[in-house]
Formats: structure tokens, sequence, C-alpha cells
């Protein structure tokens, strides 16, 4: 497939190029999407011929080759850069920040004024809730993949030990949210210090495939460890969590007959939706802080060059073990909050497609920009939820078609096209750290995205 | 001693099939420097592809020769997953050479996320569990207490079909215009464009090799455990890493050594002390590997370049 004269369309040579793309494409789906193995009743296996798929398959992949050469999308067989956008584009982006803060302070109060307590809570728990978990975990990891550079696959782990932290002192010894909270990541943070310390030595790919050994193994114990864990069946009835010693329950002592309100489940799940947000403003804030230390200076020349950081004295091992460990602490406050709100906690909830998960919001997003990975996360997390509503496509379909099945599909094929595309993700600016005179946004191809 | 030479047996088998996965991640880690995450789900989706195509046989065109079908199998997973991996090869990695180092990585990463999802859409949730076939078994030893040592034929199909083909491997490798290729591009890979190789078309044939071996571990796999899921590649792809690295990242021999050492560790874990923490101990293997003999048992230690 050589190139053709520039200005020139070859229809010829893109006809060509899409019958053979739709040749290994019916290739490619002859035996896996063509033919389903399914057992009958009786179980016993039988094949069930669906011959339209492949054809659908091939078709696709002739008018996305021929698409692909009519835009003369070429290959390019340099790696892809991003090129930073017009100075006016970032006076408008800082007020992006501001503005979307905003939104989100008053978006349960307008789901609520607007939708009542019934309607709104979807919205609030189902997408904002969530949302904002995964923002808060986003930007967790970011610390560790984003400013530092270290490539973590095992990031639900930290998640797991906070969420479980809180589950077991809550039930075992009554300790109390607010006093669980900063246990749940202090003890994120001891674990990543612990699983940080052996492995901080090797490099970037070997670290990622030892983080995600760790991952599985901390929810092997979780499922197996039966005597402390209750095992697969998880720890439920977890404490709520109260406001300042209020709980969100009808009685004469409750939040709701204290202010003089009617009772309603909305109130606890509207001061949910402002304690995650607070905590992952916090996550926000202290990453933002950390950048000016010393500290995160020198996580950003690690992540920029490792061997010339150790030649200039610093002590990278100690250096990655921070990052890791603060990190840590942040999925551990992510999980203790995740514990709460939901009441229940089970290994089935932190698997390694979790890991995955978090890790494509953060490398989606643009490794290192905390916006970015706010906005990976509401179209991840927002999206998946949606599919989850779309229930009409089963008239279409038929009704075996469950649209939430397609949501890694998607974020899998999203993954293999930002690499390929737009290597440093959705928002693909850094803010530089330090500058002198005015302070402009530079292009994230001037940034390096780590190898340690 | 009959339990020991009863896992012992066992322990060679289910490392035979690590071993032939480990293959594809050490050829690819020697030749471009990248983990292929995907090439656990690879191997999982020919287990599919040799499940299906052995129904086609069997079902739709009512063969009955064992053998037959057996090789038809073999040989139709092997194109097929090769014909994947070579599509892998050219829309996810190949345009990421000289991008950043992690980049290839997270690419895999996503490759693996949709192979794992696409076969669990496409195929259903559910276990698929394949018909016994091959199930007769010889006795070795009827020992005290009444336990039977038992070597089955799939078994030794699984050892022999290993051996053969890694013979074959071998073959290529060493004493083919494409072995010495590929040899060159793993010792530089610029040098060997300036003398005339294609490292292009020699990295694709990595990738199809590794496939391919990876095909013949899934129909084996298949064949062994008699049921597949589309979950089944994320594990094994992990062990067999663990394989690689342990024999040494980059060493042919090692890849094969290791997946021997991997399943033989496994089967003992599970037969002496616990099963529910069997992956534990490949999990531990691999870390404790990387982290006090990072260049495995046969390998060459990394020298880091400023």
């Amino acid at each position: 497939m050589s190139s053709a004269a520039p200005g020139r369309f070859d229809f010829m040579r893109a006809s060509k190029d899409a019958a053979l793309a739709a040749i290994i494409a019916a290739g490619l789906s002859f035996p896996i999407l063509a033919l389903r193995a399914e057992p009958d009743i009786d179980n016993r296996i039988t094949l069930q011929g669906r011959w339209s798929w492949l054809f659908i398959a091939a078709a696709i992949a002739f008018a996305g080759r021929f698409v692909l050469a009519l835009l003369n999308v070429r290959p390019r067989r340099k790696p892809a850069t991003d090129e930073a956008l017009p100075a006016s584009a970032y006076r408008a982006a800082r007020f992006i920040g501001p503005a979307g803060l905003a939104l989100l302070f008053v978006f349960p109060l307008a789901m609520f004024a607007a939708l009542g307590p019934q309607g709104s809570l979807k919205w609030i728990d189902n997408y904002g809730i969530q949302i904002l978990i995964y923002v808060m975990l986003g930007w967790g990891l970011n610390i560790v993949v984003g400013l530092a550079g270290l490539l973590d696959l095992g990031y639900v782990a930290f998640y797991a030990v906070g969420a479980y932290s809180y589950a077991l002192l809550s039930t075992t010894f009554g300790l109390s949210f607010w006093l669980c909270l900063p246990l749940a990541g202090i003890l994120a943070a001891f674990w990543g210090i612990l699983l940080g310390f052996p492995v901080l030595r090797l490099r970037g790919d070997y670290l990622a495939i030892v983080t995600m050994a760790f991952g599985e193994i901390i929810r092997i114990v979780l499922v197996n460890w039966s005597v402390v864990t209750n095992g697969d069946a998880g720890i439920s009835s977890i404490p709520r969590a109260s406001f300042f010693g209020l709980p969100f329950t009808a009685g004469p002592n409750g939040f709701a007959a204290t202010f003089g309100l009617k009772f309603s489940p909305i109130h606890r799940v509207i001061f949910l939706y402002y304690l995650i947000l607070c905590l992952a403003l916090l996550t926000n804030f202290v990453t933002v802080r950390l950048r000016r230390l010393p500290i995160g200076r020198a996580w950003e020349a690690l992540r920029e060059d490792e061997i010339a950081c150790r030649s200039l004295g610093l002590d990278t091992v100690k250096l990655k073990l921070a990052a890791f460990a603060l990190g840590a602490m942040f999925g551990g406050f992510a999980g203790a909050f995740f514990a709460v709100r939901q009441g229940f906690v089970s290994p089935s909830s932190f698997t390694f497609i979790e890991s995955a998960t978090i890790l494509a919001i953060v490398v989606l997003g643009g490794r290192g920009s905390q916006l970015g990975v706010a906005l990976a996360a509401a179209v991840i997390i927002g999206g998946s939820e949606i599919l989850r509503e779309l229930d009409f496509l089963k008239q279409i379909f038929g009704e075996d078609f469950d649209p939430t099945q397609y949501r890694m599909l998607i974020v899998g094929i999203a993954m293999v096209m930002m690499m390929n595309w737009r290597p440093r993700g959705l928002v693909a600016t850094r803010a530089p750290t330090i500058a002198l005179g005015e302070r402009r946004a530079i292009s994230g191809a001037l940034v390096k995205e780590g190898h340690g | 001693m009959d339990v020991f030479l009863q896992q012992l047996i066992n322990g060679i088998a289910l490392g035979s099939i690590y071993g032939l996965i480990a293959i594809g991640y050490t050829m690819v880690f020697g030749i471009i420097g990248m983990i292929n995450f995907a090439h656990g789900d690879v191997f999982m989706l020919s287990a599919f592809i040799a499940l299906i195509i052995f129904l086609a046989l069997t079902q739709f065109l009512g063969l009955s020769s064992l053998p037959l079908v057996f090789v038809l199998v073999l040989i139709a997973a092997m194109v097929l997953t090769s014909l994947w991996n070579f599509v892998i090869e050219r829309v996810a990695y190949r345009r990421l050479r000289g991008s950043f180092r992690l980049a290839p990585l997270i690419s895999a990463l996503g490759t693996s996320i949709f192979l794992a999802n696409f076969v669990y859409v496409v195929q259903g949730p559910r276990n698929k569990a394949v018909p016994p076939i091959f199930t007769d078994v010889i006795h070795i030893t009827a020992g005290s207490g009444g336990y039977k040592v038992t070597l089955s034929y799939k078994q030794i199909l699984i050892v022999a079909v290993t051996a053969v083909l890694l013979a074959a491997f071998w073959y290529v490798v060493q004493k083919t215009p494409l072995g010495r290729a590929q040899r060159a591009c793993e010792q530089d890979a610029k040098m060997a464009a300036l003398l005339g190789v294609d490292v292009d078309r020699t990295i694709a044939l990595t990738f199809v090799i590794g496939a391919a071996l990876a095909a013949v571990a899934g129909v084996l796999f298949m064949l062994y455990y008699g049921v597949v899921n589309a979950a089944d590649g994320f594990v094994p792809g992990v062990k067999a890493f663990t394989a690689a690295v342990l024999g040494g990242i980059g060493s042919l021999p090692g890849a094969v050594l290791g997946g021997l050492l991997i399943g033989l560790i496994e089967t003992f874990w599970s037969a002496y002390f616990s099963a529910d923490y069997k992956d534990v101990a490949a999990f531990s293997i691999l870390a404790i590997t990387l982290i006090f003999v990072p260049s495995g048992l046969l390998g060459r230690p990394d020298v880091e370049k400023v």
C-alpha cells in the first residue's frame, strides 16, 4: 500500500485496499462472529450460525478503509504529536475550572429543585456521585502516573484496602466514619509503601505488571480469607455516615427532624454528593499544591529523566515511594467513601477491570492534566450509565442485547485509538510548573510521559 | 510418592501450555522490547476459535475421525489466530514504535480489554463445555491405598504436540533466513534495516509465530480443561508472562523452562498447600523474580544505557 500522488484520489487503489480490508475482516470474524457456541437445554454445546454478522463486519471494514482513503488519512510513520492550541484558547480555558466547579456545587440542588426528591435521586446518585468517585480515583492515580510517571495497574488494591478498612473497623469496633476516613487513607498509604518498597526499583513496564499482580493478590486474599473478610459474600450492613453526629434517619434525632425538613432519603444522597465532591477537590488541591513544592518538581523531573535525577543526587526510590503512598492514600479515602455509600463491600468490586478503567480515565484524559482526567471520568462513567438506559435498543437488536456489555469494548478501542492519534490524551496541554515571565500552557508533546 | 508422581505428570502437561504462550511474550519482548499485554487474550481467542472449528467439523460436516479433526482444528486455529495477531500488530502497535515508552503497553492493555470483551459480547458470558475427547488413560501404578497414578492420552498428546512444535519453531529461528532476520532485529533493529532486513515484516512475522504457538496452547488448553470462557485469557496470560520472566525474558529456551517450572510449581502448590491460593503463588513468583533476579534464569542482564 504505497502512497498515491498527493492531492489526487485514486479510486481504484482505495477500492482495492477497502476490498482487502473487507476480506481480512471476514476472515477474522469467520469463526468467532459468524458462529456462536451455546449450550442448549441438555447442556450439549451446539453452534448457531449468524452469517449476516460476517457480512456486516466485512461491510464496516470496507466502508471504514474506503473513508480513510477518501480523507487521505494515511497512517503516518512518525509517531503522532499534538500541537499546542492558540493562546486565546488558554485564556478561555482558565474559566473552565471555576465554571465547572460552580456547576458541580449547584448540580444536586438544581436537580432537586427541578425534578423533586424522587426524580433527582438517579441523577445525583448514579451520575453525580458515581462520576465523582472516579474523578477522585483518577486524580489519585494521576499523582502516580501523571506526575511521577509510574504506570500502576493495581490501583484498585488501595481502593479495596480503604473500603475494607472502613467496613471492618466500623462493623467490628463500631468506629465512626469520620474517624475511619483518615485511618483508611493511612492504612492504604501504608500498603502503598509496603507494596511499593520492593517493586519501585523496577523499570516502567515491569512495574506495571508487578503492580497488577499485587492488585490481584489482594483480591484473591479478600476472596479466600473468609474469617476476616467473609469471602465472596462480602461485608454488609456497614454503618452509614452521619452529618456531624446527626444520622440520616426518620427519627426525632435525625437530620431531617433537626432542621425541620420532611424526611427523605435524598438528604443523605445530597450529603454524600458533597462529601465526595470535597474529597475529590482535596485530592486536586493537594496535587496542584504539591506540584509547586520541591517534591512535586522532583516527581516531574523523575518522569522526564530518571538517570539525570539520580545523577543529581535525588533519592529516586524515596520519591517514587512518596508518590505511590500519596496516590494510595487518596485511593483509600475513595474506598472508605465507596463503602459508606454502598453499605456493602465484596471482592467483586475490586477486579482488575476496575484498575484498567481508572487507568483508562487517566490515559484518555491526558496524564498529568487534572481537567482532562475529570472530563474523561465524566465521559467514561457517565457514558456507561447512559448505556444502561438504552433499553429501547432491545427492540431493535432483540432481547439479548445488553448495551452495558459494550462499555469496556468501547473503552478498549478508545485506548488503542488514543495512543495512535492523540498519545497525550484528550487534554494534551500542560501548565508549566515554573515559568520565566508569562505563564503559558505548553503542548504535551514537550513533556515526556515517564519511563521509569 | 504416588501423589508426587501424579502431580509431576500434571505439572509437565500444564507447564507445556504455559511454555507455548510464554514464547509469544518473550519473542515480542526480545524484538521490540514491549510487554504484549494482549497475548493472554489472543490465547483465549484461539481457544474459542478452536472450539468453534471443532464443533463446525463434528456437527456440520460430521467428521468422526478424531485425529483428523484434531489436526484440522490445530491448523485452522493457528492460521486464524495468526491473522488476528497480524491485524492487531498492524492496527495497535506498528505506529507506536518510536512513540514514548509506555504507549505500546497502554495500547496493548486496550487491545486486551477489547479482545476479552469482544469475545464476551459475541460468544456470551457462559462457560462453554467442550464434549470430552481423548478420554482414555493409562494406569501407571496402583499404589497403596488405592491411589492410582494415571497418565491420560490428553497429557501425552499435549507434551508430544508441544515438543514437535518447539522443535519446528527452534528450526525456524536458528536455521532459516526469517530466524536470522529476527535475531538481527533483536540485536540492533537499525543496523538490521541498514543491511537490508525488512524490519516491519520481520516484526509482523514475529507476532504471527507468537500467535500460532499461542493457538496451539489454546487448542491444548481447550482439550485439557474441556471448558473455555471469555475471561480465561487474563490469568493464564499472567502466568505465561511469569514463565517468560522466570526463564529470562528474551530467551527462548528460558520461556520453555520457565513454563515448565510455573506449571510444576502451580500443581505442587495446589496439591500440597492450597488450591485457593495457587494464583497467588504464580503472582508472587513474578514479583520475586523481577525484584531479585530481573534477568531470570537464562536471560542476559539488562544494561541501562544513558
